[in-house]
């Protein structure tokens, strides 16, 4: 079963891009709406490869946002770490859901995630209080098929 | 359905369970965010983790930093010269203006000796690109390709042609990020040039206002008023131009009016920002300030400061300083 596995230079390679497209400049009314893409990749990986992106993982792509868009050093990686272990546990069932479902569970996660995010900056005494914030939320969630698509494609043609 | 692969979570037997995971990464990370807020021990660390962060800047800058060569490259020759008329014609301007400037630099130098005061003139500049990254779409925080390798250090106040744009927050290797003066949780103190009313000058999260929510309904205010920066935070040296005032409302059952006011440097449209290093005097002016404002730039810093707003007083007086220091010959303050 070694050619099921999933390399690890793919997961390489699309945390590269992912984490590319954090800081691109978009154009204004769409910038706010930036899907947090990495999150995404980490929760598939977490889904579809789970003993090659494990918590530490999670971690250190957290760390990555952190050193691109953060303002403290450990804020966006606890939180992807916190995401990363809710995907972990319910790995086994999650995979074998609908997409749909699977779209729906993401938007919870990401949700999650936005809120600690907004917590902890508030902790740090600097929080963002528009509503805008809460976008990538739902861009996340809608953009979850066509990831899995995608990544599914790739996956079973070069398996 | 997502992928199956044969690579999927044992169930049972090797590897450590999940929840030890979770705890010991989430104590890490708790531990790295409160030495880096409390402490600030992750100087160095952060240093280095943006520089291992420059190549993904480099690869997404690429394609504007091609476009401005193409464009610079095949800019038509009558374009070049007409930009070419008005650059001189500029210079020329500039220079007539410059003419008085070494006397009056000279006499405001001896004033300010006979006075006492240690406000420097002038300083060490150096040019930074603003680079083409997204840093956070809710905060008004920039990145500049200027780094602590041509000593830019926190803190630092930033210009461009028109006005100052905010200060430093933090410093890489080779690039920094900057918050703006209208970022909602920046303030500055200023001054109404007219007649040096002292107020503070918040960010409201848009580009294009300012807000003094510390006027008096009776202190003297017009729009149109200019507003400079008074120095007395330590961070930003006098005098330096911050923003036009737009609106003023007075409701006299208020204690406060309505104060709002329009940034002078062009927020949105600059490509290149100016660094300042200003002279060493106005840095050791108030170091028990400064330290005590370095720690965050936010709001609440600036609000207790004796400067608070409320007096109409002349801003004749300047508030007390240590012994006096003629401006010394420039020297570039690494800090």
């Amino acid at each position: 079963m070694s050619e099921g596995r999933i390399s690890r230079l793919r997961v390489t390679v699309t945390v590269i891009v992912a984490i590319i497209f954090a800081v691109v400049p978009l154009p204004e009314p769409i910038n706010a709406a930036r899907p947090d893409l990495l999150l995404l990749l980490v929760i598939y990986w977490s889904l579809s490869a789970p003993r090659i992106a494990g918590l530490l993982f999670a971690w250190f792509c957290g760390l990555a946002i952190d050193v691109l868009k953060g303002i403290v050093l450990g804020q966006h990686a606890f939180a992807f770490l916190v995401v990363a272990y809710m995907t972990h546990k319910l790995q086994l069932r999650m995979r074998i859901w609908p997409v749909s479902q699977q779209a729906l569970f993401v938007f919870g996660f990401l949700a999650v995630y936005q809120f600690l995010v907004f917590w902890l900056d508030g902790i740090i005494g600097q929080p963002v209080t528009t509503w805008q914030r809460w976008l990538p939320v739902l861009s996340g969630a809608l953009l979850w098929p066509v990831l899995v698509a995608v990544l599914d494609t790739w996956n079973r043609r070069n398996r | 359905m997502v992928t199956l692969s044969s690579d999927s979570r044992n169930i049972i037997g090797r590897g450590p369970p999940l929840g030890a995971g979770l705890f010991f990464l989430g104590l890490v990370s708790v531990g790295v965010m409160m030495l880096d807020t409390r402490g600030g021990y992750l100087e160095t660390v952060r240093l280095w983790l943006g520089a291992a962060a420059n190549p993904v800047y480099a690869v997404v800058q690429t394609p504007g930093q091609l476009w401005d060569w193409l464009t610079g490259s095949f800019a038509d020759r009558t374009r070049l010269r007409l930009e070419n008329a008005e650059l001189s014609e500029q210079l020329r301007v500039a220079r007539v203006k410059l003419l008085q400037f070494d006397s009056l630099r000279e006499e405001n130098v001896r004033l300010r000796a006979v006075r006492e005061a240690s406000a420097g003139v002038g300083g060490r500049t150096m040019i930074a690109e603003i680079m083409r990254v997204d840093v956070d779409p809710f905060r008004h925080r920039v990145r500049i390709n200027k780094g602590a390798e041509d000593g830019v250090f926190r803190n630092q106040p930033v210009l461009d042609a028109f006005g100052i744009v905010g200060q430093v927050v933090q410093v890489d290797k080779y690039s920094a990020t900057l918050i703006l003066i209208s970022d909602a949780e920046h303030a500055i103190p200023v001054q109404v040039n007219r007649n040096g009313i002292r107020s503070i000058a918040v960010g409201a999260g848009d580009l294009n206002k300012l807000s003094l929510p510390y006027m008096t309904v009776e202190s003297d205010v017009k729009t149109g008023d200019l507003l400079v920066s008074s120095g007395l935070d330590g961070i930003f040296p006098a005098g330096y131009p911050v923003a036009h005032v737009t609106r003023v409302e007075r409701n006299p059952a208020d204690t406060f009016a309505l104060v709002e006011a329009k940034p002078l440097a062009q927020l949105d449209r600059d490509r290149e920002v100016l660094l300042l290093w200003t002279d060493p005097p106005t840095q050791v002016e108030a170091p028990a300030q400064e330290s005590d404002i370095a720690s965050k730039p936010a709001a609440a810093t600036s609000q207790p400061k004796p400067a608070a707003t409320t007096e109409t007083a002349p801003a004749a007086e300047t508030p007390p300083k240590p012994p006096a220091a003629q401006p010394q010959p420039q020297q570039p303050s690494q800090e």
